[in-house]
């Protein structure tokens, strides 16, 4: 589905990934852990074409599309959630959507998902909460209809009850089979048992990848301690 | 009673020119950041259309009416062409682009004197546009009315489009945050085009009205184009409403104390005002509000 090939990748003069290869396979859920600083958002916003390529290749189903823009990748199925639940702040909650589709029975099938939205499509955007404006995020990139989804740390600062709903939709997604995932968290429980494979970046490097699931938490908890 | 209505009434015309010429900037330069000083040159476009207008539509009643769309559409090319060779180099340099924009000014008005000639020429009013009404013994101009629709209609326009549009909302997604309108399928850069195309064709139907009132001159954009961005930055800059009352507030003012006083110390003393507010509120009037990160 997509694939990181020797990726190297930064802002302005300032290297942050180095060498960087990565596979997310179709259907497939891949997990990207490692600590603050290490290069994983980098890797994401590469991945969605927000940060050029210094060197290496990004492609989507076997075609290189290092230099394509972000837009045209939203059309070929790249979705993206962003860290920091980010939105339109002065449009409303239903605005947020309708800028995806104004097809009324996709919206009602994401409202679907997340029901609580459902009564603050009125309301402005920058007036929800943390986790309703996750929710919007999420909703909002489902609307994309993405066969690849990117999400960035999609529990991060949200309280205790709303990352249980979130948790629970993301696992769904990604047992939906015709979905790929690639998700950066920090949670690394949550992150192994949604996701099939994974792989460390320490420094913008990938320092260790194996497959995912309950057994490989002390593997990695090891490759993230170095 | 002639004192206040003279000047109120006036100034409101006044103030409804300002506001066309400020609705433009308000979107390619309160929406989009990007200080623009050949604005004023879209509006001397719109004049000069109108005068074309006329020498091919001999019909005056007409002409006006082809003149308004075509004022528009050709400085909303200008506009665009700008966007495309120079503008779309120098996003996130706003130095840069207000310089090389100062060029571009003068390049045109450079351009309309060798064309046109210096003196500017004169618009004939079309007949339904020629009379008056008498308000409280001020004898108020169909054209100063006019001018005021024609404010109103623009104001009206751009909202429905900035609200209920689908392209309304992408240029709004943009404006808040770029990279995030991008992930969301949004082709940004195409956004960037149409709204300075729409932003400049703005300018070109203030210029019909301002050659109803005052003909067609080379300079006469220099005369709206600081008074329009002091609207925009009064108004707060990516709010509309903040515009539209910043922009009537100005006129109004000015036309009491060009009553009062003369033109040119009209204008000292209106600047003087709007600084001394800026240095009070240097957020203009209305500021958008949110509740955390954006």
């Amino acid at each position: 589905m997509l694939e990181l090939r020797g990726v190297r990748a930064g802002y302005g003069r300032t290297r942050v990934l180095e060498d960087v290869t990565i596979e997310v396979p179709d259907g497939g859920a891949v997990a990207i852990m490692g600590h603050n600083g290490a290069g994983k958002t980098t890797l994401l916003r590469v991945a969605v074409g927000l940060i050029p390529v210094m060197r290496g290749q990004v492609l989507l189903d076997g075609e290189d599309i290092t230099r394509l823009r972000p837009n045209k990748r939203v059309r070929r199925g790249v979705g993206y959630v962003p860290q920091g639940q980010v939105c339109f702040p002065q449009m409303t909650t239903l605005e947020n959507l309708q800028l995806v589709t104004t097809e009324r029975s996709a919206i009602d099938e994401v409202l679907g998902t997340f029901p609580a939205l459902v009564d603050l499509l009125p309301r402005r955007a920058g007036l929800l909460s943390g986790g309703q404006r996750q929710q919007l995020s999420i909703a909002r990139t489902l609307l994309t209809r993405p066969r690849l989804l990117i999400l960035d740390e999609p529990t991060e600062g949200i309280q205790p009850n709303v990352v249980a709903e979130i948790e629970a939709v993301i696992a769904s997604l990604t047992q939906r089979g015709d979905l790929s995932v690639l998700l950066v968290e920090q949670h690394v429980g949550f992150a192994l048992r949604s996701t099939d494979s994974y792989y460390v970046i320490e420094s913008g490097r990938i320092t260790s990848s194996g497959a995912g699931g309950a057994g490989a938490l002390e593997a990695v908890r090891a490759a993230m301690a170095v | 009673m002639d004192a206040f209505t003279t000047p109120l009434l006036a100034g409101t015309a006044t103030g409804a020119l300002l506001l066309i010429a400020a609705l433009g900037l308000a979107l390619t330069f309160g929406q989009m950041g990007v200080i623009n000083m050949a604005h004023g040159e879209f509006l001397m476009a719109g004049a000069y259309t109108t005068f074309l207008t006329q020498q091919v539509v001999t019909n005056t009643d007409l002409s006006i009416l082809v003149a308004l769309p075509a004022a528009f559409l050709v400085a909303g090319a200008l506009g665009l062409l700008l966007e495309v060779a120079i503008i779309s180099w120098m996003y996130r340099r706003p130095l840069d682009t207000l310089l090389v924009t100062v060029g571009v000014s003068l390049v045109l008005q450079q351009l309309a004197k060798d064309v046109f000639g210096a003196q500017g020429d004169p618009v004939q009013t079309p007949g339904w546009l020629d009379g008056f009404i008498d308000v409280f013994g001020y004898h108020w101009p169909y054209r100063q009315m006019f001018t005021i629709l024609l404010a109103v209609a623009a104001l009206v326009g751009l909202g429905l489009l900035l609200k209920y549009t689908s392209y309304g909302r992408q240029i709004r997604a943009t404006v808040q945050n770029r990279d995030l309108a991008e992930t969301m399928g949004v082709s940004t850069r195409a956004v960037d085009r149409v709204t300075f195309f729409v932003g400049s064709g703005l300018a070109g139907v203030g210029g019909v009205a301002v050659s109803l009132i005052s003909g067609t001159n080379p300079n006469l954009g220099t005369t709206y184009i600081i008074s329009a961005f002091l609207v925009v930055v009064a108004g707060g800059l990516g709010q509309l409403k903040g515009t539209v009352i910043a922009a009537f507030v100005v006129g109004i003012v000015t036309a009491f104390f060009t009553d009062w006083f003369s033109s040119s110390m009209a204008q000292v003393f209106t600047f003087a005002l709007v600084v001394i507010f800026l240095q009070l509120r240097p957020q203009g009037l209305f500021t958008v509000q949110t509740r955390g990160l954006a």
